[in-house]
């Protein structure tokens, strides 16, 4: 998948500006398509339209406790997906790996009385281990096996809910043992609030670190670059730059796994606050929406994920209030990647057209 | 009581065989589609309401229409503008499955009404049925498992004794090859995808009609994707195919045999992860790629 | 000494030509690829088209295949004007079309290859039976049951000769058939075309051999630049007059180049083999193995040593085993037994170059910054790979809008030339080459050459691998041939080299 390339100032203001249009084109775009399906789904396209724009922005407490708080864990998750996928590997089981993440996390919140100050980091951590191992099941699989790591991810994604389902029935349930979720996390294991009085949680100031250090890592470390490389083409990266492909790939597929995990656990430190049975609503697989849309750009990929969080926040605000189902929008989210596959198209049509026959 | 197992095998494994086996086609060309559970979920929305309208058979029918709809979305992406077929079936997943649940909701409301639709019942073939231990087992299904058996011999025969199968199979492997003997592999490569649509469409509709006899969202729970994995295990073959759908419907009789006895003491939940971990057991076993069509996923066909 | 008069070519007007191209015209954007080009290849004839790459060869023949639709000009076949949209109408227009790149499934047999394409119900045991019938006929025999990927070259290419006769083709186009076959093969190949015209068929012979053509035809037509620039009998011309015709007059005289007209040895200038006992080897194999991931052994007991400021040419059939040689001796490649000593950086110029070489939709500078990559640490220099960029772009010539374009946007030619260029900086010690000017033109083929005798005068140790004989030939300072996995140095002449191709 090409992704935008990362060189010089004015070139890279550029991208900024470009970048930024996008989005907005395809914030039109979403709406335009919402509108349409609303259309012809039968619905009352107006009260659904006030009540998103008003469940995702209508107010403070919308901007900042709905929608900035559902697009931290889209941005982790999506800054999750473009590692992998510029490294050509295609982690479909980012959902999987988020929960894996979640699951770890509270394990490790039983801990946290005893852990003082530190809790709450070493919680994030072991959330990140957990999504390593996740995925590194299916890199290992990949790598011993050939299996190809689009269908192990996503049987893992299974494997992984179902577990959940499990952990919140058994080991991790309440102490009521009545409903199938988790007791609810110690308070020193919790994310603490950015601005008080809302829900805005610290996971946004990792969401914005994790991205700007991913950024400056791909453009400007050897290792980064060498990730690219494969992701660009493996044969050359190995022939012609003689990289370790088979290391590079394991080890972009172990951090994608960890940056997911990290989302799961602080969706969990900072929101949810227990584990259960629908603890990620898609968030993996919004997340590849929210990385492709960004062509795979790390700092893009907090404008995607605040649109498909505003979005989301919206779509809860449509359900709620307008009756429409929410699901509507997942159509939305899956019909821009293909409007954005069609837009590659046309743009490399003239190339085709125009090549020599020689 | 191994022959009421052995049929239920077989009819667990129905659908699974069904799509696996166009997706054994569609590989066969070339394209791998992970789009294929969004042709699984729409057929069974498709055959839910149309079945409930016309009956069973106007369901089936329909199931594999909407599945291969669906599949047409794919197709137009993955194989006429060669885009990624993995993120392209991916995304044709989401949509599909988005578009039932949303559609699912408005037609039969957000109250959440069970709806249930009429199921076919098992026909057993006189004489057949009779032979012990399995009699009952292969010839006392539903019909569209006879539909099955008659489609699995179809396109076996017609891969290997046909002149459009061979085609078919030279596009697979070497696309250039093909064009170079006048065929043209973006038409082969569309039907192909087509055929898996409507086959996974048809395994829709078996898992509404001839199983839970109702709609759920997300009902399909990744057999378009198991499928893939059950066509890697089959080593592309109708046949092998076949044979490798019965270790999953194996793997569901047992889950259900587990359940029923209620076995407390291993959880349920733990249970219906079987499958999927059955799934990477499988692929890791067979070690994949060795015998797969030489072009499988290849977006570049070039010609000459 | 191959005869060419046997029937002789038709009178003229006596019947219509089997194919005739009029005033065939096809530009793509600003590029003019062919202007005007007229052929008419007659019954009982082989008509030679020759031309460098680039001359427009390939497009015409892209033209009659119905790959590529002419802005101007029109097809007939015995007479009827036909109109070409697509391979099937082509053949199904009597034009069979023996390629280059063989279009042949590996995977499937002989008589599945053969039958691909048809109509109807495929049975194996009457395709059987077609193809001893044709090898009975035609003298080109196979086996029916074999597969493909099992065959050697040579019968694999008389499979794809096979493929396009059981089809009742009224002329038979053959491109570049000679490329991928030994010497004494070739011959075999030529005479073969030879005879069957002579039976009354029509042949096309695509190549830029200059030799094979005059022994071979009875017209030839010269394309240059998209024109044809002469067109006539055989009989009438030499080599010394194609050859100016194919380079144009300002290159009256060539240097011994790659796709190289002139036969023979190259002349003079040609150093001694390296000092041998006076100097260390540069890179140095001993008795090394590889055996595949399906355990085939690909090299057998192999021991070379390249010493530096010498060229070492591998002469070998494909499949011979020169692919893993060469990515052995660059250490891309490592040995199942044996030994292998090389210097921590050997640059290599593989041969698939948009695969192995480039990132395609990178820029220049981050295709330039790959190499040395693998064991980079720490930061990317990027103005560093900048500076280096723009000094290769202008000391190699490449044409590029400068060093952020998309390597996608340059020209094989440029590409090539680029990754010359990135290979040779900073003076490597050790340079592998494998076919490295093919499907460059003239001019970005002389560059090339120049820039690998420039590497070797300067010190590089160099081992060259071309597919072309003639190209490994006129560079190399001493060849070795590979034949079967085995590697032995022969010294001498052309055809002691051909034979030891072919295992004798």
């Amino acid at each position: 998948m090409p992704a935008t390339s990362d060189n010089t100032t004015s070139a890279r203001w550029q991208q900024v500006a470009r970048a930024l249009l996008r989005a907005l084109a395809l914030a039109g775009l979403a709406l335009v398509l919402l509108v349409l399906l609303l259309t012809l789904t039968g619905q009352r396209t107006g009260d659904a339209l006030r009540a998103l724009v008003n469940g995702a922005g209508g107010s403070w407490y919308a901007m900042t406790s709905v929608t900035l708080v559902r697009a931290i864990p889209l941005a982790l998750a999506g800054l999750s997906v473009s590692l992998a996928f510029r490294a050509g590997i295609l982690n479909i089981g980012v959902e999987g790996q988020l929960l894996a993440g979640a699951a770890a996390a509270t394990f490790a919140a039983l801990a946290a009385p005893t852990l003082g100050a530190a809790a709450v980091p070493l919680i994030l951590m072991v959330g990140a281990l957990a999504g390593a191992f996740w995925a590194g099941i299916a890199a290992l699989l990949r790598r011993k096996f050939g299996v190809l790591e689009v269908i192990s991810t996503i049987m893992l994604n299974y494997v992984a809910l179902h577990t959940v389902g499990y952990l919140v029935r058994g080991p991790l349930q309440e102490p009521t043992r009545v409903y199938p979720q988790s007791f609810t996390i110690d308070a020193r294991a919790q994310l603490p609030v950015l601005i008080p009085g809302t829900r805005l949680h610290w996971g946004l100031v990792i969401a914005l670190v994790l991205a700007f250090a991913l950024w400056w890592w791909l453009r400007d470390r050897a290792a980064g670059f060498r990730l690219r490389a494969v992701g660009l083409n493996a044969r050359a990266a190995f022939s012609a730059g003689r990289i370790d492909v088979d290391r590079t790939t394991m080890g972009a597929f172990l951090v994608s796994g960890a940056i997911a995990g990290v989302a799961g656990a602080t969706e969990l430190t900072g929101v949810t606050y227990s584990l259960y049975e629908n603890f990620s609503p898609g968030y993996g697989y919004t997340a590849i929406a929210v990385a492709l849309l960004a062509r795979l750009h790390p700092l893009s990929v907090l404008v995607t994920a605040l649109l498909f969080g505003a979005l989301e926040a919206g779509a809860s605000a449509m359900q709620r209030d307008a009756g429409v189902p929410s699901v509507l929008v997942q159509v939305v989210e899956a019909l821009l990647i293909l409007l954005v596959l069609s837009n590659e198209w046309w743009q490399t049509r003239h190339r085709r057209l125009g090549e020599a026959g020689t | 009581m191994i022959d009421a197992l052995l049929e239920a095998t077989i009819r667990w494994a129905t659908p699974f065989a069904l799509a696996a086996l166009g997706e054994c086609v569609s590989e066969r060309a070339g394209v791998i589609n992970i789009g294929l559970e969004g042709s699984i979920i729409a057929g069974a929305l498709g055959a839910t309401v149309a079945a409930g309208l016309f009956g069973p058979t106007a369901g089936f029918a329909v199931g594999a229409v909407s599945g291969l709809a669906v599949a047409l979305c794919f197709a137009l992406f993955a194989v006429v503008m060669r885009a990624d077929q993995i993120i392209t079936g991916t995304a044709i997943t989401m949509f599909a499955l988005g578009l039932t649940g949303t559609l699912y909701r408005v037609i039969y409301g957000a109250s959440g009404v069970s709806l249930t639709t009429p199921t076919t019942a098992a026909v057993a073939i006189p004489g057949l049925s009779a032979i012990p231990f399995v009699g009952r087992a292969l010839f006392a299904q539903p019909p569209i498992t006879y539909v099955l058996y008659g489609l699995i011999g179809l396109v076996a025969w017609w891969l290997a004794r046909t002149q459009s199968g061979l085609a078919l199979r030279a596009v697979g492997e070497r696309p250039e090859a093909a064009a170079a003997a006048g065929i043209s592999p973006v038409r082969v490569q569309f039907a192909a995808v087509l055929f898996a649509g409507a086959m996974a469409g048809l395994a829709g509709g078996t898992l509404v009609l001839a199983q839970a006899g109702t709609f759920v969202e997300q009902m399909s729970a990744g057999r378009g994707f198991i499928a893939i994995a059950i066509v890697v295990l089959g080593r592309w073959r109708p046949l092998g195919v076949a044979a490798a759908s019965l270790l999953f419907g194996a793997a569901y009789t047992v889950q259900n045999l587990f359940q029923s006895l209620g076995l407390s003491e291993v959880p349920y939940n733990l249970f219906l992860a079987v499958p999927y971990v059955l799934t990477l057991v499988v692929l890791a076993a067979a070690r994949g790629a060795a015998s797969a069509p030489a072009s499988l996923g290849r977006r570049q066909i070039e010609s000459h | 000494m191959i005869d060419r008069h046997a029937k002789g070519p038709l009178p003229a007007a006596a019947e219509p030509s089997a194919l005739s191209l009029n005033g065939i015209s096809r530009h793509f954007g600003q590029v003019s690829a062919l202007s005007n080009v007229s052929l008419r290849v007659n019954r009982g004839t082989v008509h030679a088209v020759l031309g460098e790459n680039g001359a427009g060869k390939t497009t015409l023949m892209r033209v009659a295949f119905g790959l590529v639709k002419p802005n101007a000009g029109s097809i007939e076949v015995r007479g009827r004007t036909v109109r070409l949209s697509s391979p099937a109408d082509a053949l199904q227009s009597g034009i069979g079309m023996v390629h280059q790149h063989f279009t042949l499934v590996p995977a499937m047999t002989v008589a599945e290859n053969v039958a691909l394409g048809g109509r109807g119900l495929y049975s194996a045991q009457q395709w059987a039976d077609k193809v001893r019938a044709i090898g009975d006929r035609t003298g080109l025999v196979l086996d029916p049951t074999a597969r493909v990927a099992d065959l050697p070259v040579s019968a694999q290419q008389r499979c794809e000769i096979v493929k396009a006769l059981a089809r009742d083709v009224d002329v038979l186009i053959l491109d570049e058939p000679t490329a991928v076959l030994a010497p004494d093969e070739a011959q075999d190949l030529l005479r073969w075309m030879r005879s069957y015209a002579n039976d009354g068929h029509a042949l096309v012979l695509i190549t830029h051999k200059l030799r094979d053509a005059i022994a071979t035809a009875t017209d030839i037509t010269v394309l240059r630049l998209g024109k044809s620039v002469f067109s006539g009998a055989a009989g009438t011309t030499n080599e010394d007059e194609l050859a100016a015709a194919m380079l144009g007059t300002g290159l009256a005289q060539p240097q011994p180049a790659s796709n190289s007209h002139t036969t023979g040895p190259a002349p003079g200038g040609k150093r001694p083999a390296g000092g041998a006992d006076a100097r260390e080897p540069v890179l140095s194999a001993r008795g090394v193995s590889v055996r595949d991931a399906l355990g085939v052994a690909r090299l057998s007991n192999v021991t070379l040593n390249v010493y530096p400021g010498e060229i070492v040419g591998v002469a070998a059939v494909e499949g011979a085993g020169q692919r893993e040689l060469l990515r052995l001796v660059s250490g891309r490649l490592q040995p199942t037994t044996g030994q292998v000593t090389l210097p921590a950086h050997v640059g290599f110029v593989p041969e698939d170059r948009q695969n192995d070489a480039l990132m395609l939709d990178a820029p220049l500078v981050e295709n330039i910054a790959l190499r040395g990559a693998g064991a980079r640490t720490g930061r990317m220099p990027w103005s560093d790979f900048q500076h280096a960029t723009s000094e290769i772009i202008s000391q190699y010539a490449v044409k590029a809008a400068g060093a952020k374009v998309d390597a996608r946007t340059l020209s094989g030619g440029n590409q090539q030339k680029l990754i010359v260029g990135r290979e040779l900086a900073n003076q490597p010690p050790a340079l592998i080459v494998e076919n490295p000017t093919r499907g460059l033109d003239f001019r970005a083929t002389q560059a090339v050459h120049t820039a690998v005798r420039a590497a070797r005068d300067a010190g590089t140790a160099v081992v060259l691998y071309s597919s072309d004989l003639d190209e490994v030939l006129s560079l190399a300072d001493r060849v070795v041939v590979m034949h079967s996995g085995q590697l032995v140095e022969v010294p001498g002449d052309r055809i002691a080299i051909g034979r030891a191709m072919l295992g004798s």
